[in-house]
């Protein structure tokens, strides 16, 4: 694909398209709100895809995490993907983006097959990728940041006035021509940052924009400008992928959907204004893998709760959660990401401190933001990160085990290592941890044994309570199982277990009881017998109805 | 790495019993530890080789080695403690500050008590507290205050060496006690009092780093903070006692300067910051944290050391000296990256 370097040729794309945007801008509002545009409609029915996946397969160690992928993407359609976390959304775009490499599968890129080795390569061809994470430089303003990597430069010098120019151009053209080229970027809002995000994506000429979650770090009022932006870029004939949980967002926006599960496309080309919730919904979790889920013993009504959480609050994360857990009993925490289900539970366990509200282990007060009376109360703690969180993956399996109690293997400074080994390597013989051998460094087993690992650090130091953050991410559908029947178990011992996973699925499937989170707040608390994943995603996906 | 992927392809986790290939053994042998030290004993041996080779039983004499070691004795005990600073995630530019503020104050409280039973214990306690304390600023700005401790510790060589200069008022302040110039330039057996002390200190660091409940955490600290601080480790008071630990190893090292000097002066240790983090790193530790070897170090200093002697030796400028130095380190370096690439996960 031609790409503008000079300034002539730059302005003339940047003029030609940019007539009839105006036109559109002046007229405002996103063009969904009175059926399709008739600037779409042509798109939408005949012409050829502008992007085609068939078949796109993805391995991770251990994990398959794109298993068959189709998708196609029309010239100027607004395109929604949608699945449940782990449905394999942001492994496809980083193929998309020329960041991983598929192990099978074709694209075709307007009719011709096409391989992205780099990411340059992708946006050669004019796909440019809007992460979650804006990948934005802080001390850099508008300008800068958006020519970043293709600097227009003469004689080695910087063209500080043209790039000046062309981005004034580019922030009319996406309808905030008030903002100014020379700001610098970490001075801007987040709305502000997606905006320089997507002029840097025009400045590539992209014909295909792929936004992951744009709206989830603004409010009402600027997600209403961005969809504004969105349906002008598509009015331009510019194709968007665009993943959001929100359906309310995708029905307001949107051409068509595409619904991912396990790794897999399991309805395309749905239409996004009249395909019913339910239907959606029931794509989005209809199993095509059965995790087995161990049977629940119940819990003995009389016995007292052993940790007891009382109108728990951190300003801006979640308030007055209150909640408590009975020995031998699991809780789930159901939500979205950013529902604030992690921090709620690195808060109990002392490693963010609570502005108001206690936690009480056995009737007895934890100190607010210290990990080390948590400990002492009983309180063990898997947390979400577990590469960047829990371990030190260069070290050894038993070191890693041993961590949390270390001062029963010392005697007087010294540490008996021997001693430490035997110890660990009872838990993993218990936990079955493959391959067997305490001292390989830990960040050699797969993601179900680094569980394990993490685990053990908690059952060889002994607890009450257990917090659990996703404790089956990264782990592959085989060892699933065998964690879920593993926390079933210690929960059969009398610890407490607490979870939090984003697979609803996982959440009721484990639990005794529920929690749903949103938007800081317990929305809803039921027995895990009475709640469904259906109602759990209308809970959290169409906000605080409850 | 190669071994890995064979035991994937095995059944069921089974280790394969069939030799890896001669390439995969070696890069084996050398991320293992032995092999590491290995790689130092090597560079040393070659070092001794060409001493003789060029000056022959002037460079093999037993005086000369224990001029060597006597010399390596200064700067080993500050890199011993940095070792440990820079195992636990950290990096301190101020030890040769510290150093010589800490020579200047002691010696400067050795002339205002004239009294009779003053003794030299008094000179030894002051710098060792002056470098603890200069340690516990480093240590307290950096874990509490939250700051890079690139930034407090070359704040601290600035002010540390300017506070050196204003006591002492630039002036060489000459230590008067015989007993501490006896004791500390005396010998045992024939060998030098301070490169005994070098010498406790190594094994003292090597049984801290390698042996106890304190190692381990520092281990932990540098290799992964937040995993640590959640595992119950109370990582900043950690990080603080390792500075202060650095801080009374620079205490240690000033007063074996003012035993080999004979005097008190604020451009004691100048570039000793640079020399100790260079052995600490050719040594094997990673600058990033998360591991570290007492052994290495003891054998980067040693290899610095044998190399100016051999240069001096020579009558080689310091000039080509420093050019020398200069090239080892970025060879180590690259040596260790290699190293490191193979030794972890894909």
């Amino acid at each position: 694909m031609y790409h503008p370097i000079f300034p002539h040729k730059l302005l003339h794309f940047l003029l030609t398209p940019g007539k009839s945007l105006f036109t559109l801008t002046a007229m405002t509002g996103p063009p969904k709100a009175s059926g399709p545009s008739p600037a779409q409609e042509p798109a939408t029915d005949a012409a050829e895809p502008l992007l085609a996946m068939h078949g796109i397969v993805k391995h991770f160690p251990g994990v398959r995490a794109l298993d068959g992928i189709d998708l196609d993407v029309l010239p100027g359609e607004v395109h929604c993907l949608l699945g449940q976390n782990g449905a394999g959304k942001s492994t496809l775009i980083k193929v998309l983006a020329g960041a991983h490499q598929p192990d099978a599968g074709r694209i075709l890129w307007r009719g011709e097959e096409v391989r992205f080795p780099r990411p340059q390569a992708a946006l050669d061809r004019g796909i440019a990728t809007i992460y979650q994470e804006l990948d934005l430089v802080d001390g850099l303003s508008v300008a800068e940041n958006i020519y970043l990597g293709h600097e227009r430069a003469a004689f080695g010098f910087t063209a500080r006035r043209e790039i000046t120019t062309a981005t004034a151009e580019l922030l009319r053209r996406l309808g905030h021509p008030e903002m100014s080229p020379s700001t610098e970027v970490g001075a801007l809002s987040a709305a502000g940052k997606q905006i320089v995000s997507m002029a840097r994506a025009l400045s590539h000429d992209a014909r295909l924009i792929i936004m992951d979650e744009p709206s989830a770090v603004l409010d009402q009022e600027e997600v209403g400008r961005l969809f504004t932006v969105v349906a002008d870029l598509a009015a331009q004939g510019i194709a968007i992928i665009y993943i959001s949980h929100r359906l309310e967002e995708i029905r307001r926006i949107g051409d068509r959907i595409t619904v991912l599960k396990d790794g897999r496309t399991v309805a395309t080309g749905l239409a996004a204004a009249d395909t019913p919730t339910s239907e959606i919904i029931r794509l989005m979790t209809g199993r095509s893998i059965e995790y087995v889920f161990p049977e629940r013993p119940g819990v003995a009504e009389a016995e007292q709760p052993v940790l007891e959480v009382e109108n728990l609050s951190r300003p801006g994360e979640f308030s007055d959660v209150s909640f408590a857990v009975r020995p031998g009993e699991i809780l789930g925490l159901a939500g979205l990401v950013g529902s604030g289900r992690s921090e709620i539970l690195e808060t109990v366990y002392g490693a963010r401190k609570a502005a108001t509200g206690t936690v009480r282990v056995g009737g007895e007060k934890v100190r607010a933001g210290r990990v080390g009376s948590a400990m002492a109360a009983g309180i063990g703690f898997c947390p979400e990160e577990r590469k960047s969180q829990a371990l030190i993956l260069s070290d050894a399996v038993y070191r890693n085990i041993t961590l949390a109690s270390l001062s029963r293997f010392q005697r007087a400074g010294f540490l008996n290592s021997g001693g430490e080994q035997e110890a660990a390597a009872e838990h993993t013989e218990a936990l079955d941890v493959r391959p067997a051998g305490v001292t390989r460094p830990v960040g050699n087993l797969s993601g179900g044994n680094q569980q394990k690992v993490v685990l053990a650090r908690w059952l060889l130091r002994g607890c009450r309570v257990l917090l659990l953050d996703e404790p089956s991410r990264g782990v592959d559908v085989g060892a699933r199982s065998e964690i879920y029947a593993l926390i079933r178990e210690l929960s059969a011992q009398g610890i407490a277990v607490v979870i939090v996973s984003s697979e609803i699925e996982e959440v009721i499937g484990l639990s005794d009881r529920v929690l749903v989170i949103a938007d800081g707040r317990v929305v809803a608390e039921a027995a895990a017998d009475d709640i469904d994943e259906h109602r759990v995603l209308d809970l959290v996906m169409e906000g605080d109805a409850a | 790495m190669t071994a890995q992927t064979h035991a994937k392809q095995a059944p069921d986790g089974a280790v394969p019993q069939g030799p890896p290939s001669g390439r995969a053994r070696i890069g084996a042998l050398l991320s293992s530890p032995a092999g590491r030290n290995l790689g130092l004993v090597v560079a040393l041996l070659l070092l001794c080789v060409i001493g003789m080779a060029t000056v022959g039983d002037r460079f093999g004499s037993f005086d000369n080695m224990m001029t060597i070691l006597r010399s390596a004795s200064v700067i080993g005990v500050i890199s011993v403690g940095m070792t440990f600073v820079i195992t636990g995630g950290g990096i301190d530019l101020s030890v040769g500050a510290i150093v010589a503020l800490a020579s200047v104050w002691a010696t400067t409280i050795a002339t205002q008590q004239m009294a009779a039973d003053f003794h030299w214990i008094v000179i030894v306690t002051t710098a060792l507290l002056v470098g603890a304390g200069a340690g516990l600023v480093n240590g307290l700005l950096i874990a509490y205050g939250k700051m890079a401790p690139f930034i407090v510790t070359l704040a601290m060589m600035a002010a540390a060496r300017g506070l050196a200069e204003l006591i002492s008022d630039k002036r060489t302040q000459v230590v008067t006690e015989r007993g501490l110039i006896d004791f500390f330039g005396g010998k045992v057996l024939g060998v030098p009092v301070l490169v005994i002390i070098f010498a406790l200190v190594a094994a003292g660091g090597w049984l801290l780093l390698n042996r106890t409940t304190f190692g381990r955490r520092t281990l932990a600290v540098g290799g992964n903070p937040e995993a640590a601080r959640l595992a119950g480790i109370d990582v900043r008071r950690h990080t603080t006692i390792l500075y202060v630990l650095l801080g009374l190893a620079c205490g240690l090292a000033a007063v074996m300067l003012m035993a080999r000097t004979t005097a008190g002066i604020a451009t004691h240790g100048s570039m000793y910051e640079l020399d100790a983090i260079a052995a600490v790193v050719i040594g094997g530790t990673l600058l990033s944290g998360g591991r570290g070897t007492v052994v290495g170090t003891v054998f980067g200093v040693l290899i610095f050391m044998t190399l100016t002697n051999v240069f001096v030796l020579n009558n080689l400028d310091t000039s080509t000296q420093a050019v020398a130095k200069g090239a080892i380190i970025v060879a180590a370096v690259l040596l260790q990256q290699r190293v490191a690439s193979r030794g972890s996960t894909p």
